[in-house]
C-alpha cells in the first residue's frame, strides 16, 4: 500500500464543517427524521398540578379514542431501577413532582392522534399545598454536600469579615439572575426501536456513551443492550446533557410495551418543564479592596433553586475562586427544593450567572476606586488559582484585557456614567472579564486504515452544529499526515465505546486525546509495515490513564468582553451596536468553527443581559412563557457588530490537542459588560437580569 | 389537535353560508394565528373554510377612498405603492409587525380578528376567562407585564397583538363585514366590544361573519403620519407600547390629529381624550404631553404593568413632536 503523507497541516485553517452539504441539503438525518417502518407515537400526558397525588386515569376513555394503540401509566409501566436520578422514575408510582411532568404517555398510530387523545385524557388528582415560590431569603435554603457537578459547595481562605472590616473601600450588593430555558433549535425528540434482543435509541443527546449507559441500568438490561444514535445535533446547549431527558426514558418504555418502535417528540411548551432550565439566582458579592481597587476580600454567596426529584444546585459561586487574587476569600452556595420542573445545565452553568454578579460587581468597585476597569482586573490578576493555591497551566487573562482594549478602542475613556447624549440615545461602554474551566474528560477512540487508503476514525463525540466532527477531522488528519478528504469521523454512536458528551466546553480536549492518539499510533504501524488487512487496520486509544497522570494544576481559558450600549432617552430600549470578545483557549483547531462558536457565546450573553426570562407564576407552579413568541431569544436584529479576536495560548499542560474548549467562554462576563455599560451610559445600576425597557425604564425615573 | 374538515370556498356567498351559523366553523386564511391555535386545542373547529381563493386580495383607489381586500398578504399591502405614497403609517406598522415569513402569509382580516398572546390564554391547562367563561383570570394577579392598563375589567386584562389594526384606527379604517343579511360597513372601532364581563366575546359582528375588506378615507394634503413600537427584543415581538399618528400642523397649531395606542387594551386604544386636548392648541412638546397625560388618566395598570403608563405618554411625545416638525 502507498501512503501519501502530506506536510501542510490542517489544524489551523478554517475548513468548513465536513457534513455542511448533508445539512444544507436535508441529507442529515436528525433524530426526529429516521423513518422506521411501523413507526407510532407517543405523547406526554403532563400533571395540570403542581404537587399531590394522581388518584385516577380515565385510561379505557383514552383507549377508546381514534388511533390510540396503549395507554403508559404507573399501573402497567415497567418497573425501573434506582439509579439515582427521580427525573426518570417515570411512572413508578402516583405523586406529582411538579406541573408538566409525565402522568401518563399516548400511544397512537399518528403524531396528531396520539396529541388528541393525551389532551383529551381525563385525570383526576389530589392536589396537596405547594410551594413554587423562589426568593433569596427562602426558610427553605440549605447547605447541599456539594455544587455541579462536582465541587465544593463552600471555599474559605483567611478572613473575609476582618478584612472587610478594614477594607478602604467596601461594595456589597445583591445580583438576581432569572430562570432562562436552553430553547435549542431542535426539540428533544427519542424513537426506540428493538431487534435482535437490544434496543437502538435515535435520540438527540450531547451524551449518547452516558445516555445508553444509563438507560441500560435504569431498565436492568444486559450490558450491550442499549444502542444510542445521535448523529445529528440542532443545538443543546447544555439542554440535552446526562441524564437522558425523560422523552428518552419514554420512549424506551414504549417501545417495550407495544412491541413496535415508538417515537416521543416533544413540543416546545412541553420542553419547558420537562428537559431543563438554567435556575434562578440570587447572588450577593462583597469586596473589599484597598484605595487603589487591590482586593483584599472577595466574598461571593449564591442562592438557586431545584426541584423535589434531584438535588441540582448551580455552581453559581465558583466563578470567583478562579478569576481574581485575594488573600481572604469566601464562596458559597446555598439551594432551596420547591415544586418545581428540574433545573439542569444551560451553557456556562455557574460560570455565567456568576460572572454577572463578580464582574458587575467588579465595575462597582472600579467606580467606587476611581480607577479605570480593565486596569483594575490587571491589578488583581494573580498567576495561581485563589481559591485553592494551584498554579494555572496558563493564565493569559491580562493580554486578553490589553487586545481587547486596543481592539475595542477603550483608552481615552471617559469613566463619568449619563455623560453622552447622541439624540434619543445615552451611550455607554463597559467590560467585564471572563473564564471557563479547561477539563479533559477519558474517552474510547478508534481509528482504522482502509485498503482504499482512506481513513475511518470512531468515536461516540457529539457534534452540536458546533463543528466538533470538523474539529476531529482535521485533528486526525495531521496526526496521520494525511489530507483531511481521507479522514471520515464516525460520531454520536454508543457501540463507539466510552467518551465524554459534549458539555463542560470539554468535547474536542476530551475526544482529540484519543483520536490523536490511535492516528499517531497507528501510523507508526503502517510505517513500520505492518500488513494492512482486507477489514482494514484499526488502533484503539483509551485515555483514562493518561488523563489520570496529569499534573495537578489549575486549567482555564481565558477572555475579556467589551461591549457599547445605547439606551432609548424616553422608552428604555437597550441596543448593542458592538461586542469585543478576546480569548485565550490554547490552540484553535479551526478558526472558523471556533469564531462561530465565539460569536454563538457572546450573542447569547447579550440575550441573556438583555431578553432572556422565564416566567414562572408560582401559584401554578408552570412557566407562562413556554414559547419562541414569548420567551425571547435574540434575532439577528438584536446584534450589532461583534469582534472576536484569540491571544497566543500555548500550554503545553492540557492534552496532546493543546485545546481548553470554548463553547462556553463565549457567554461569560457578557451579561456584565453590557449591563456596566448600562451604567455607563445612563448612571443606573443593573443589578438584576434581563434588562428590558421596563426595567431600565422604571430604574431611570 | 382535533380531526377536521376542510373545504374551499367557491365565491364570499357559498364561504359565509357554510360558516354562518355554525359555531363549529372557521374562515382560514393565512392560518397564522388560528392553526397554531388549533394545534394548542384552543381552537378546536370541526369544519375549516378556506377563503384564501376569493377574491378579496386587491387594493385599489376608489374614488380617493383605499379598499384593501381582507385576503391581502401583510406583504403586499406594506409594499403597495398607494399605501406607502399616502398612508406610511400603515406600511410602517405592518413592516414592525411580526416577522417577514408571517407577513407573506398573514392577511388584512386575519390580523384584525386575532386572539390575544396573553400567557393564560394560550394554555388550555390553566383558567381563562377569554378562552373558558367563568374561570377567572389568573394573569391580574400573575404575569402580565405586558397586558393591558386601559378598558380592562375585573374579568380579562388581555391586550390585542395588532400593530397593523393600531395604524388602520388612526386612519379612520371602516371595515367591510358579510353575514347572512348581507355586506355591510363599519368603523373598525365599533368591530371590538368593550371587555366587560364577557372577554370571550370580542367583536360585534354576528357568529359566522366574514370580514371582505378595509377602506380608508382620504388624508388631506400636508398630513404627516408614523408610527412607532417599543418592543422587548429589536423584531419579531409583540409590542409593550405602540403609537399611531395622523398629524395636521397649520402655522404652529394643530389643525388635525388622530392618536391610537397599541398594547395598551384588548383593541387599538383610540386616544380620543388626547386629540381633543391638542385640536386647535399649539403643536408642541409640553401640549403633546399633556394630552397624553389626560389620555391616560383612566390607566388603570397592575403590579407589573405599570411602567407602561410613561412608556405610552413618551412615546405619544415623541411621535407627535418628529411629525410636527
Amino acid at each position: 500500500m502507498t501512503r501519501t503523507w502530506q506536510a501542510a497541516p490542517s489544524v489551523g485553517h478554517p475548513l468548513t464543517r465536513v457534513e455542511g452539504l448533508d445539512k444544507v441539503t436535508g441529507r442529515a438525518r436528525y433524530a426526529a427524521d429516521i423513518a422506521l417502518p411501523g413507526l407510532v407515537y407517543g405523547w406526554v400526558v403532563p400533571a395540570t398540578i403542581p404537587r399531590g397525588r394522581v388518584i385516577g386515569i380515565d385510561v379505557a376513555a383514552t383507549l377508546a379514542m381514534p388511533g390510540v394503540l396503549a395507554v403508559l401509566h404507573p399501573h402497567n409501566a415497567p418497573r425501573l431501577a434506582d439509579i439515582g436520578e427521580g427525573t426518570l422514575a417515570l411512572f413508578q408510582n402516583d405523586r406529582v413532582a411538579h406541573r408538566g411532568a409525565p402522568v401518563a404517555l399516548v400511544i397512537a398510530d399518528t403524531p396528531e392522534r396520539a396529541r388528541e387523545a393525551a389532551e383529551r385524557t381525563a385525570v383526576d388528582y389530589l392536589p396537596e399545598p405547594h410551594d413554587a415560590d423562589f426568593r433569596p431569603d427562602h426558610p427553605g435554603l440549605y447547605t447541599p454536600d456539594h455544587v455541579n457537578p462536582n465541587n465544593a459547595t463552600t471555599t474559605d481562605k483567611g478572613d473575609v469579615d476582618a478584612a472587610i472590616a478594614g477594607a478602604a473601600v467596601v461594595v456589597d450588593r445583591e445580583y438576581r439572575t432569572p430562570a432562562q430555558h436552553n430553547n435549542a433549535m431542535e426539540p428533544h425528540s427519542a424513537t426506540a426501536v428493538w431487534a435482535d434482543d437490544r434496543v437502538t435509541l435515535y435520540t438527540s443527546t450531547q451524551y449518547a456513551y452516558t445516555v445508553a449507559q444509563s438507560l441500560t441500568r435504569l431498565f436492568g438490561l444486559a450490558p450491550g443492550t442499549m444502542r444510542v444514535v445521535s448523529e445529528h445535533i440542532g443545538g443543546g446547549f447544555g439542554n440535552k446533557g446526562a441524564p437522558a431527558r425523560p422523552d428518552a426514558a419514554l420512549a424506551v418504555m414504549a417501545a417495550t410495551l407495544v412491541g413496535r418502535p415508538v417515537r416521543v417528540t416533544l413540543t416546545r411548551p412541553q420542553l419547558y418543564p420537562l428537559t431543563g432550565y438554567r435556575t434562578p439566582t440570587a447572588q450577593r458579592v462583597r469586596l473589599g479592596a484597598d484605595e487603589d481597587g487591590r482586593l483584599v476580600a472577595l466574598e461571593h454567596r449564591a442562592a438557586s433553586q431545584t426541584s423535589r426529584l434531584v438535588e441540582f444546585t448551580e455552581q453559581t459561586a465558583i466563578y470567583s475562586r478562579a478569576m481574581y487574587a485575594a488573600d481572604n476569600l469566601r464562596t458559597s452556595h446555598r439551594v432551596v427544593a420547591l415544586d418545581v420542573p428540574t433545573p439542569r445545565w444551560m451553557r456556562a452553568p455557574g460560570e455565567a450567572p456568576g460572572s454577572f454578579g463578580l464582574e458587575s460587581a467588579m465595575d462597582e468597585l472600579a467606580e467606587a476606586c476611581g480607577v479605570d476597569p480593565v486596569e483594575l482586573r490587571l491589578r488583581n490578576d494573580t498567576q495561581a488559582e485563589p481559591a485553592s493555591g494551584l498554579p494555572f497551566s496558563s493564565r493569559r487573562l491580562a493580554e486578553c484585557l490589553r487586545e481587547g482594549a486596543r481592539r475595542f478602542g477603550w483608552a481615552g475613556r471617559d469613566p463619568r456614567p449619563a455623560g453622552r447624549r447622541d439624540g434619543r440615545w445615552w451611550r455607554g461602554t463597559g467590560m467585564a472579564g471572563a473564564h471557563y474551566p479547561a477539563r479533559t474528560a477519558p474517552t474510547t477512540a478508534h481509528v482504522t486504515a482502509l485498503r482504499s487508503g482512506d481513513y475511518v476514525v470512531r468515536v461516540a463525540a457529539t457534534d452540536l452544529g458546533t463543528g466538533a466532527r470538523t474539529a476531529l477531522t482535521q485533528l486526525a488528519a495531521d496526526a496521520l499526515e494525511v489530507p483531511v478528504t481521507t479522514v471520515r469521523v464516525l460520531i454520536g454512536d454508543s457501540d463507539f465505546g466510552p467518551a465524554h458528551g459534549a458539555g463542560g466546553s470539554m468535547g474536542t480536549a476530551s475526544w482529540g486525546w484519543p483520536v490523536v492518539t490511535a492516528c499517531h499510533d497507528l501510523a507508526h504501524r503502517l510505517a513500520s509495515g505492518e500488513p494492512l488487512p482486507p477489514e482494514g487496520l484499526t488502533s484503539t486509544f483509551d485515555s483514562t490513564d493518561a488523563v489520570g497522570a496529569r499534573r495537578d494544576l489549575s486549567r482555564y481559558a481565558f477572555g475579556a468582553h467589551f461591549a457599547e450600549v445605547a439606551v432609548d432617552v424616553s422608552t428604555g430600549e437597550v441596543r448593542v451596536p458592538r461586542l469585543t470578545g478576546v480569548y485565550a483557549v490554547g490552540r484553535v483547531v479551526n478558526p472558523l468553527t471556533a469564531r462561530s462558536q465565539l460569536l454563538g457565546g457572546m450573542t447569547m450573553g447579550l440575550s441573556c443581559a438583555l431578553l432572556e426570562e422565564s416566567m414562572m407564576d408560582a401559584r401554578f407552579g408552570g412557566f407562562v412563557n413556554h414559547n419562541l413568541a414569548d420567551y425571547h431569544v435574540a434575532t439577528n436584529a438584536d446584534v450589532g457588530e461583534l469582534d472576536v479576536a484569540f491571544v497566543d495560548d500555548p500550554d503545553d499542560e492540557l492534552n496532546p490537542s493543546g485545546v481548553k474548549g470554548l463553547g462556553e467562554i463565549g457567554i461569560v462576563g457578557v451579561p456584565a459588560a453590557i449591563a456596566n455599560a448600562v451604567w455607563h451610559a445612563t448612571g443606573v445600576r443593573q443589578r438584576e437580569l434581563p434588562i428590558g425597557p421596563a426595567r431600565a425604564i422604571t430604574s431611570g425615573q | 389537535m382535533r380531526e377536521f374538515s376542510y373545504a374551499r370556498a367557491r365565491d364570499v356567498d357559498a364561504a359565509v353560508s357554510l360558516v354562518a351559523d355554525n359555531p363549529g366553523a372557521r374562515y382560514l386564511g393565512g392560518g397564522t394565528n388560528l392553526v397554531d391555535l388549533m394545534k394548542l386545542g384552543i381552537e378546536r373547529p370541526e369544519l375549516l373554510v378556506d377563503v384564501t381563493g376569493l377574491p378579496l386580495d386587491e387594493v385599489v383607489d376608489d374614488g380617493g377612498r383605499l379598499r384593501i381586500g381582507a385576503l391581502v398578504r401583510n406583504s403586499d399591502l406594506a409594499a403597495h405603492p398607494l399605501v406607502r405614497e399616502r398612508y406610511p403609517v400603515l406600511s410602517q406598522a405592518v413592516l414592525n409587525g411580526a416577522s417577514g415569513q408571517l407577513r407573506n402569509v398573514a392577511t388584512t382580516g386575519g390580523n384584525l380578528v386575532q386572539r390575544t398572546r396573553c400567557g393564560y390564554f394560550t394554555d388550555p391547562t390553566m383558567p381563562c376567562n377569554k378562552r373558558m367563561p367563568g374561570s377567572g383570570c389568573p394573569a391580574i394577579e400573575g404575569e402580565h407585564h405586558n397586558l393591558a392598563i386601559l378598558g380592562a375589567s375585573d374579568h380579562c386584562v388581555a391586550t390585542h397583538p395588532s400593530d397593523l389594526a393600531v395604524a388602520l384606527s388612526a386612519l379612520d379604517a371602516r371595515v367591510g363585514v358579510q353575514d347572512l343579511a348581507g355586506p355591510h360597513e363599519l368603523p373598525l372601532e365599533d368591530l371590538y366590544r368593550p371587555v366587560g364581563d364577557r372577554p370571550d366575546l370580542e367583536l360585534t359582528v354576528r357568529d359566522g361573519a366574514l370580514l371582505t375588506g378595509v377602506s380608508l378615507p382620504p388624508l388631506p394634503a400636508g398630513t404627516r403620519t408614523g408610527y412607532r413600537k417599543v418592543r422587548e427584543r429589536a423584531s419579531y415581538a409583540f409590542a409593550i407600547g405602540a403609537v399611531a399618528a395622523v398629524l395636521v400642523v397649520a402655522d404652529g397649531m394643530v389643525s388635525d390629529v388622530r392618536i391610537a395606542l397599541g398594547a395598551v387594551a384588548s383593541h387599538p386604544w383610540r386616544a380620543r381624550i388626547a386629540e381633543r386636548e391638542l385640536r386647535g392648541g399649539p403643536a408642541t412638546a409640553e401640549a403633546f404631553e399633556a394630552a397624553a397625560v389626560a389620555e391616560l388618566d383612566a390607566a388603570r395598570p397592575l403590579r407589573d404593568n405599570a411602567y407602561k403608563v410613561p412608556l405610552t405618554r413618551d412615546l405619544v411625545v415623541a411621535v407627535l413632536t418628529e411629525l410636527a416638525r
